[in-house]
Order: C-alpha cells, then structure tokens, then sequence
C-alpha cells in the first residue's frame, strides 16, 4: 500500500469520515441544481486527502457537507461514526474567502477559535502568537482584517483554523491567494502540522502540484453533477520530492483527468499561473 | 517569509506639535465655508443697497450688536442652556428607551414577532402629531417638551437598532456556527459590532430629530425659557434681530451636533476606516 505511512495512526476500525452515496441538490425557485452525485469516500485518521476539479462542480458544497453547515442531502456523512449534524469543535474550516470578522484584530480573530478550549488565558496568548507566528504575520497582531492583504488575511483564517488543534481539518483553497513563496513554505508548514497532529485533513485547490505534494490520495471531481472521476493514491516519493518522476507522472495524469491535453501545455499553464500569482 | 512581515503596521514618527497644528490648519477644507461667506456677503449687499426693507432683514451688524446685548444683559444664555438641556433629557431618555427596545427586538425574534410591528406602525405616524397628545398626557411644560423631544429621538435608535442587529451577513452568522459559538458570543462578537455602524446612524438621526423637535415643542407648547421662545418673542414683538440671532443658534448647534456625531463614529469604529 502506497499511503501505509498513516494508516498506522487509525488506531480504531472507524474512519475518520465516511460518505456514503450522496447526493446534493440545490433548490433554487423552481429549477432544481444537481451539485453532488453518488460520492462514496472513506477517509482514514491520519490521511491527507486533497480534492481537485473544474470551477463550481461543488467542492466548496462538499467541505460544508462534511462541516455540518447544510444538512439538506441525500445519503451518508459520518465523522468518527456519527452523522453529522453540525460543526463542532473537532472540525476545523478554513473558507475560500477569508471570512474574519472586521471589527477584531488579527489576534483577536484567531482567538475566537479558543473561546471553549478550556485554555487559560495566558496559554491563549501563546497559542495565537505561536500560530501568527506560524503564518509569518507576528507583526501584524493588532491589526484589523482591512488593514491586510487578501493574501495576509488569509493566512490569518489559517492561524484560526489551526489554533484549537482540531482533530479534523477542511480547508478550501487556502493558499490560493498567497506569492509562490508563502504558499511553498505554508504547503510545508500543513504537511507537518496533519503529520505530526495526526490530524485528518481534505483540502480543496486548484493547483494540481500541490494536490500531489500534500495529499495521501487526489480525489478528482468531474462537474454538472459534481460526481468522483478518480481517487489516486500518491507514492511516497511523489510526496517528497517535487522533481521526482512520480510526481511529475501523477502530475501529469490529473492533469489529463481534469481535461488538459499533454504534460508540455500543462507545464506552460502553470508558469503563468506562478507568474501571475507573484 | 514574504516581505510584508517586516514592516510593523504602526510606525509612524510622532510629529512636533507646532508642526502637526500648521500641517492640520493647512488639511482643512476652505470650500465649504465659501457658500457661507457668499450668503454673509449677500445679505450686507441687501441691507446696505436696501433691496429688503430694513423692517424685515436687520444689518449683520445688528444681529452682533443684538448678541452682545444679550449676552451682557439680556437673556439668551439662560435660554441656549434651557434649550439644551431639555435636548439633552430628552435624547437620554429616548435613546435609552430606543437602544434597549431595539436590543431586545434584534435579540429575541419571539418579541420581535410581538413588539416589532407596533413599533414599524408608531414610526409611520408623523412626529408633530404627538404634540398634542402628549401636552394632554404630560403637560405644556417642562414634561411635556421632554417627552416630545423623548419620542423623536427614540424613532430612528429603536429601528436602527433592531435592523442592526438583524441584518449579520450570512457569512458571518455560518462563521460564528462553524466556531459553535454559543448565543451570548455570538451577540457579544458577531451581532452587536455589526450592528454598531447602523446604530450610529441611528443615533445621529436621533440627534437631528431630537433638536427639531427641540424647536418644535417650545414653539408649540407654551412659553417657557428657552431659544424657541425667543423665537416666538421676536416675531410678535418684530424683533427682527433677535429672529436672527435665534435662527442663527439654532443652525449653530445643529451644525455641532452633527460633526460631534461624526467624531464618536469615527473613534468607535476604529475598524470601519477603509
Ligand atoms: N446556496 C446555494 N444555492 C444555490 N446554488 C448553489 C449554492 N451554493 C452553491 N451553489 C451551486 O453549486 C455549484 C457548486 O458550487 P461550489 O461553491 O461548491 O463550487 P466549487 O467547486 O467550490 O467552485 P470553485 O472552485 O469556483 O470554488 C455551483 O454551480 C453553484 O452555483
Ligand atoms: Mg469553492
């Protein structure tokens, strides 16, 4: 088995989440949107799962499936065993837009995270300054969120996120607005924390390197209805080395599995996108 | 580490205070206070080409002469500070009334279901019409005035209030129940800071509403001290100075009020500043 690394970490039989036959509609006046279609999942503790597909075929809707937000589908979502009926303080969500709220500081929204971690206040303190710190933005606590960057602010939701140590993490497109450079070191900085953590992750991009460089397994979606084209497990060496024929290998198949052509005109989109991310 | 973790948000030199004055006296904009001057200007070419009888526009002059005489003699400090005061009680009352109205109406959608409507109803009567009503309850005098000047101003906080704290954008509310906050957090960190630029408008309106009505009900109800009975004194005694001299005081706190409110807006919601 490729992804054995953590299965070691699922210490009982149940999975950390599991999904069973869904289905999601949206009801909209009178025309009914099909979202999500048949998606089966089983996703260990300890694993790493990262999710790509086309714009709107329904990754967001998922991530908020599995967070409790909407509880109107068809079909099973169970985290550790239970059906979820809404979020809770084991799960963890880092939105596709920042979502902090403007009248806290940068410090004080990551606290709002902590407001029932049975921390004493000093031991808040550290939290947020180690995870400020851990997003590179120390500097930056007093802060409000319009005083930051997109990207700065973003990074800020990922220090919320992360503050509590949840057990699960839903992260959707966190490191999008971000240069290549914060973005390569907090790809880094996530890997280890779902490592050493132990934690479950399922993170949503758009970049299919770091698909590949995060995930345990890629889960592809296929849009109108979003439904699941492939689950690929990564080899361990895809997952070191960026450069290594496996990675570019699977690189390259999702690629392909998400409709671009071959791995040359693959490489040049993604030069621009770099190029235009800096 | 990207570069805009080294430059702190806050280092800003502190200025030399002689400095800072000129450099403030230099940022003020002039161009409002033009259509001041030009008005000024307009009604000394009035009075000294006597396009208006002398009888129904004084001399600025005499208006200034007027405000010494009233200050060295007269009454009109007395008068401002009755007028004030009143103002005062009564946009105390009023806004107590309306912020803790609004506050249960945008916290409990159960009274809201109850409450909410009356208050939509008493908001489409005009204002005026509760002088009467209220002379009859409360009184021609002080009582009166006050509960006039009450009822204005509890209108526009009690509404913005309640809007305020409705209206949280989905986002915020998904926010606060991803973070499972409980009620009183939610109120504390998402509901009322949400509510705070609304309740301000609410607020400076009051403060609007409430000085007319400040007018209005020492102009209706009977005379007491007061600026608005100068007002009444002036026109039957055709005292055409003092009408100046009133209305121009009037404008005078009106125009107070109004960037007194701005300030506390912009100091309380440090956050809002974009
Ligand atoms: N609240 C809603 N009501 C109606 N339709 C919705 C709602 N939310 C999402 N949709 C629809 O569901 C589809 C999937 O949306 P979703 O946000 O999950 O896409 P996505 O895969 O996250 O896209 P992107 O990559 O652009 O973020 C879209 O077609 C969208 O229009
Ligand atoms: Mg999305």
């Amino acid at each position: 088995m490729s992804h054995a690394s953590f299965s070691a970490s699922a210490t009982s039989g149940v999975p950390a989440l599991d999904i069973r036959n869904l289905e999601k509609t949206f009801h909209v006046r009178d025309n009914d949107v099909h979202v999500l279609s048949g998606i089966n999942l089983t996703v260990e503790a300890g694993e790493f799962i990262t999710i790509v597909g086309a714009s709107g075929c329904g990754k967001s809707t998922l991530l908020r499936l599995i967070l409790g937000l909407d509880r109107d589908y068809e079909g099973d979502v169970r985290v550790n065993g239970e059906t979820v009926s809404g979020p809770g303080p084991d799960r963890a969500i880092v939105f596709q837009e920042h979502r902090l709220l403007p009248w806290l500081t940068a410090e004080g929204n990551v606290g709002t995270a902590l407001l029932y971690s049975g921390l004493t206040r000093q031991e808040k303190r550290e939290a947020i300054r180690d995870h400020l710190e851990l997003v590179g933005l120390s500097a930056f606590a007093t802060a409000y969120p319009g005083q930051l960057s997109g990207g700065m602010a973003q990074r800020v939701s990922i220090a919320r996120a992360l503050v509590n140590r949840p057990r699960f993490l839903l992260l959707d497109e966190p490191l999008g607005a971000l240069d290549a450079l914060t973005r390569l070191r907090l790809q880094d900085e996530l890997k280890r924390i779902v490592a050493n953590e132990g934690s479950t992750a399922v993170l949503v991009t758009h970049d299919v390197d770091e698909a590949v460089y995060l995930g345990h397994r890629i889960v592809v979606l296929h849009p109108r209805p979003g439904r699941i084209a492939a689950i690929l497990p990564v080899p361990a060496a895809a997952r070191e080395d960026r450069s290594s024929p496996e990675f570019v290998a699977l690189r390259d198949e999702v690629l392909g599995l998400l409709g671009v052509e071959s791995g040359k005109s693959a490489v040049r989109h993604r030069e621009t996108e770099t190029r235009v991310a800096v | 580490m990207s570069a805009d973790s080294i430059i702190p948000p806050r280092a800003v030199a502190v200025p030399h205070p002689v400095s800072a004055l000129v450099r403030r006296i230099r940022a003020l904009d002039w161009r409002p206070l033009l259509s001041f001057a030009a008005i000024i200007a307009l009604w000394f070419a009035a009075y000294e080409f006597n396009w208006v009888r002398a009888k129904f526009l004084p001399s600025p002059v005499a208006v200034v002469e007027r405000l010494w005489f009233e200050i060295h003699s007269g009454t009109i400090v007395t008068d401002l500070l009755e007028t004030l005061r009143r103002n005062i009680i009564g946009l105390a009352i009023g806004g107590f009334i309306g912020l803790a109205l609004g506050a249960l109406l945008g916290i409990s959608s159960g009274f809201a279901k109850i409450v909410g409507p009356t208050v939509l109803a008493q908001r489409q009567t005009a204002l005026f019409a509760w002088v009467p009503l209220l002379s009859v309850w409360f009184g021609g005098a002080d009582v009166g005035k006050i509960a006039f000047i009450s009822v204005a101003a509890f209108q526009p906080i009690v509404i913005n209030t309640w809007r305020g704290l409705t209206l949280v954008p989905k986002t915020y509310k998904e926010l606060a129940e991803s973070l499972s906050f409980t009620r009183w957090d939610y109120v504390r960190l998402v509901a009322i800071p949400n509510a705070l630029p609304t309740i301000f408008t609410g607020f400076h309106a009051a403060l609007i509403y409430a000085w007319l009505a400040t007018v209005g009900a020492e102009l209706f109800l009977n005379i007491a001290p007061g600026l608005g009975g100068r007002l009444t004194e002036g026109s039957q005694l055709f005292e055409i100075d003092l009408l100046f001299l009133t209305i121009i005081l009037f404008g005078i706190v009106g125009l107070f009020y109004n960037s007194l409110a701005e300030r506390t807006e912009g100091l309380f919601l440090k956050w809002n500043s974009r």
